[in-house]
């Protein structure tokens, strides 16, 4: 049995018919090729895989891809349509605020949705939205210091 | 023009913007055509008989192409059990995995069968199908467990729990603590944890059986190791297969090893002549990646009346787990860096290598240092407590110094040569983050503190770790007729910044910008040698090897441009890809260069040099580079709940001579994250019947980014004198010290002995709770 969801992302819109048990992650990996979305534990822990759905961050991996129909959702791939990475992307390499860049597609995310929030953060603020991610490489320090530094290029 | 130096400078890394943009390819993202999916069977019982497996029902479900078990493998001519990781003739036979398990399973976790489909939805509605009897038996969940009179045994296959013993020891222990002022001993509980990189493990296999070549992609710490294993246990010869690790998401050693799920998936592939897919998920990392750490160390050291250290011995006991995988380098590790920084006269340790129905351990980060470090640091502390001494003054009374660099050791590695400290000033690092974190001050602020009702405390430890194990690495610098530069290498990168390291050292050879060149590691279809990423190992040997072959395609181009130019060499220098008279317009491109030397048919090549505008060098070492950190931390403990929180965290890294120190300060960080995770998080916890209990990220906690403290890093350069870049690794360095200084701390703040690692607010409670019955403590 398949239910066809309707959604639009990175400002494309799809049309699919897709098994109602569908992971959102999945529908946007293998059926959308968008494989920049990636899985870290598949439990709703490590946040690799948060997208923006109508603007607010999710994890991918707890939500269906028929709960996503007739919404919005935003990606890693829809940070930087051109091609030039934008002021956070930059920011990250600038900071060297990755390093195996698994867990960094959905720390983008949260991080877009907070800086959209809060051209302000302070530290305390960014490690309170980088909470809901696990990185193993970097300790995180490179990653606040990325966000502290986009922050401020996007405020000038 | 640009000539200057990238080696030793924050160069940006060249992987980042792929990275950045979700353009990484992993191994979840190669998307094949006609790909199948792969799920696994698993053992829900730590020991148990397999009585009969039926897989009819899950073989009817639509969209199932194969379940396979032992015996569909054997008849498929695969050879079920994989072969020892590091080969020895010390070690007894039928002491590894199977690829699935034919009779017997040994943990809970295990792979007993293997389900293709045409989706992972339906390959795991389909594992769920199959339907497998055992036999329960009863399993062997702790070491003491394990050594206990009348234990069940590990595996029907085995003698002994006991998988070997061996003794490390030098000078006359006995004669020392017959003769020390004082002795104190301690009993010590290292506890095992996971490696946990956010990506798991996953392999795609493709068997082309018109060309009857394999392709597999694994996300592997080891490429070269999994294609010899598969042209073993599969009957094919290596040039049929090819490896290539695509980008990984992390390894930290779970990675690092061939394991029995990347036999099976090219197994499948080969036999249903699809192409075949399996991408871990976490429940399984949990039940079936490698594990470390589970130690119990029973020890004593001496000291005179001064505080210098006469001698330690006592007895390690090392968990194994269910099999022996590759070896048992984490407990030779162990037993033979305790004495780590400092000069220790005399040494005697008994090994008690043991078997558990638990996942098989093999080095995660650090890789048995920490916890000899921990055993080390837990002492000196013992010491300076008891002879009412400052903790860094009886550090300083036995570190090695300066001056008697390199020191030698009267212990091996493994290679069997003699353990020596190449360089490093272990004093003036340890004053350095003394006085960055305000160490002589410190009773102050803690006196003022306890009269606020908090309770603080300062901790501190060395850690030095053996980096760059040989034998060797692969390098091979090649410039194209198009003068595209590219580094080839039997490295793996996962992460660390390899590639951007090696195209640093390349670049300056070439006088090229590290941007501009190709790095290519971990791919068997370009590199035939290779060993792959471990031991903080890469930057030192294949950094070593890259950087001396750059230099023979540089003496190379050097030659073939002065008879071009018709100008001595010394006049030349090579700059934005070609080779110029310094000072003058006249230049030769390296692309030139490499096109006079691919060779025109019938013509010949400039006078005295070989083919082709490139040079491999494999750069041998039978020592390691030592690097040390020294760390300190500040804590604040809540007597009440038992919360621990890292006030701050000063460290410093001596990684030799650095070629990034962007990525090396990256690299510390990481490192003392895991290690904020050893000392206060990090649990796998099992029952008496060795059920693994902490299968989530929910149950066992990672460090999140408001549990680790910005970290303060400070870096010194003692030049390895053992290879030519003077370089040291530096991946594993940032864990070893973070246990013992993060615990010393709390022991610091709270007036309690702590035995162990991790510590939860719990069990801190509960000791608090015991002191203060105890009368030692009041609480503030």
């Amino acid at each position: 049995m398949k239910r066809t969801v309707r959604v639009a992302v990175n400002g494309s819109r799809h049309e699919r018919g897709v098994e109602p048990r569908l992971t959102l992650a999945d529908f946007l990996r293998d059926e959308l090729g968008l494989t920049g979305t990636h899985l870290g534990c598949e439990h709703g822990v490590c946040g690799a895989c948060t997208v923006l759905v109508d603007g607010h961050s999710a994890r991918a991996c707890l939500m269906l891809a028929v709960q996503a129909n007739g919404k919005e959702v935003r990606t890693v791939e829809g940070l930087a349509p051109s091609g030039e990475l934008n002021v956070l992307q930059a920011a990250f390499w600038d900071k060297h605020g990755l390093q195996c860049g698994f867990c960094t597609p959905g720390v983008l995310m949260s991080l877009t949705e907070l800086l959209a929030e809060n051209q302000s953060p302070s530290e305390a603020e960014i490690r309170q939205a980088l909470s809901g991610h696990l990185c193993r490489c970097t300790g995180y320090q490179n990653i606040v210091a990325a966000a502290l530094e986009a922050a401020a290029r996007m405020r000038k | 023009m640009s000539t200057a130096r990238v080696v030793g400078t924050r160069a940006r890394r060249i992987e980042d913007p792929r990275l950045l943009r979700g353009a990484g390819r992993f191994a979840p993202d190669i998307a094949l055509p006609g790909l199948l999916h792969a799920a696994f069977v698993r053992s829900p019982h730590a020991h148990a008989l397999i009585r009969s497996i039926d897989t009819a029902a899950a073989r009817a479900l639509a969209g199932v192409h194969a379940v396979l078990t032992a015996k569909e493998l054997a008849q498929a001519g695969v050879r079920l059990r994989m072969p020892l990781g590091f080969p020895s003739t010390a070690l007894p036979d039928n002491i590894t995995p199977f690829v699935l398990a034919p009779s017997e399973v040994c943990f809970a976790g295990e792979a007993v069968a293997m389900v293709v489909a045409d989706s992972r939805y339906i390959a795991e509605d389909a594992a769920a199908a199959v339907e497998i009897d055992y036999e329960a038996l009863p399993a062997v969940s702790d070491l003491e467990g394990a050594l206990a009179a009348g234990a069940p045994k590990v595996r029907k296959e085995a003698p002994s729990n006991v998988l070997t013993r061996f003794r490390v020891a030098y000078g006359d222990a006995a004669g020392a603590f017959a003769g020390a002022a004082h002795v104190f001993g301690e009993r010590l509980e290292q506890h095992r944890g996971a490696a946990h990189p956010i990506e798991g493990r996953g392999a795609v296999a493709r068997y082309d059986p018109g060309e009857d070549r394999l392709t597999v992609w694994s996300s592997t710490q080891m490429a070269h190791d999994l294609w010899m294993t598969l042209a073993q246990l599969l009957g094919m010869a290596e040039d049929r297969i090819r490896v290539a690790a695509p980008d990984v998401g992390g390894g930290f050693g779970a990675k690092f090893l061939v394991y029995p799920e990347e036999i099976a998936v090219a197994a499948a592939s080969r036999l249903l002549t699809r192409p075949v897919k399996w991408i871990e998920d976490r429940m399984e990392h949990f039940l079936s990646a490698i594990q470390e750490r589970d130690q119990i160390w029973d020890v004593e050291i001496a000291v005179d009346r001064n505080a210098h250290l006469l001698g330690i011995r006592g007895a390690l006991i090392h968990d194994q787990g269910a099999y022996t995988p590759q070896g048992i380098n984490c407990a030779y590790n162990a037993s033979t860096s305790v004495s780590g920084p400092y000069v220790v006269p005399s040494y005697d340790l008994d090994v008690l290598v043991v078997q558990t129905n638990k996942v098989p351990t093999i080095p995660v980060r650090g890789a048995g240092y920490p916890q000899a470090c921990f055993t080390m640091e837990r002492l000196m502390d013992r010491v300076a407590r008891a002879l009412n001494l400052d903790r860094a003054e009886v550090r300083r009374r036995n570190l090695v110094p300066a001056s008697k660099m390199p020191y030698e050791k009267p212990l091996r590695n493994r290679a069997g040569t003699p353990i020596v400290l190449d360089s490093g000033d272990y004093l003036g690092c340890q004053q350095k983050v003394l006085d960055a974190i305000g160490y002589s001050d410190f009773p102050v602020r803690q006196a003022a503190a306890r009269t606020q009702h908090r309770h603080i405390g300062i901790g501190i430890a060395h850690g030095v770790k053996g980096t760059g194990r040989g034998p060797f690495e692969s390098g091979t610098v090649r410039v194209s007729p198009s003068g595209r530069v590219s580094v080839y290498s039997g490295a793996l990168a996962m992460g660390q910044g390899l590639h951007t390291a090696l195209a640093q050292i390349c670049a300056d050879e070439l006088g090229v910008r590290p941007q501009d060149i190709e790095v290519i590691t971990g791919d068997t279809g370009y590199v035939s040698l290779g060993l792959g990423g471990f031991a903080s190992r890469q930057l030192v040997t294949a950094g070593s090897s890259v950087h001396l072959a750059a230099r023979k395609v540089r003496e190379k181009a050097l030659k073939v441009a002065a008879q071009q130019l018709e100008a001595a060499q010394a006049d030349l220098e090579l700059a934005d890809g070609a080779v110029r008279i310094a000072g003058t317009n006249r230049a030769i491109t390296l692309a030139a260069i490499a096109r006079l030397l691919r060779g025109v048919p019938g013509y010949s090549l400039p006078a005295g040099v070989d083919p082709g505008l490139e040079a491999s060098f494999q750069w041998q070492t039978d020592q390691m580079a030592y690097a040390h950190s020294f760390h300190a931390c500040e804590v604040e403990v809540d007597a009440e709940t038992g919360g621990v929180k890292i006030l701050r965290y000063v460290a410093v890294q001596d990684s030799g001579k650095l070629v990034n120190p962007l990525i090396v300060e990256g690299q510390v960080h990481g490192g003392i994250a895991h290690g904020i995770g050893n000392a206060l998080f990090e649990r796998m916890r099992f029952d008496e019947a060795a059920q693994p209990l902490t299968t989530t990220f929910a149950d066992y906690l990672l460090p999140t980014s408001t549990d680790v403290p910005t970290i303060e890093v400070l870096l010194h350069e003692s030049p390895s004198p053992f290879n030519p870049l003077g370089a040291k690794g530096v991946g594993e360095g940032g864990t070893v010290p973070v246990a013992a200084a993060v615990i010393s701390a709390i022991e610091d703040a709270l007036g309690v002995h702590i035995h162990e690692a991790p510590i939860s607010p719990a069990r801190l409670v509960e000791l608090l709770e015991a002191n203060s019955a105890a009368g030692a403590i009041a609480p503030a």
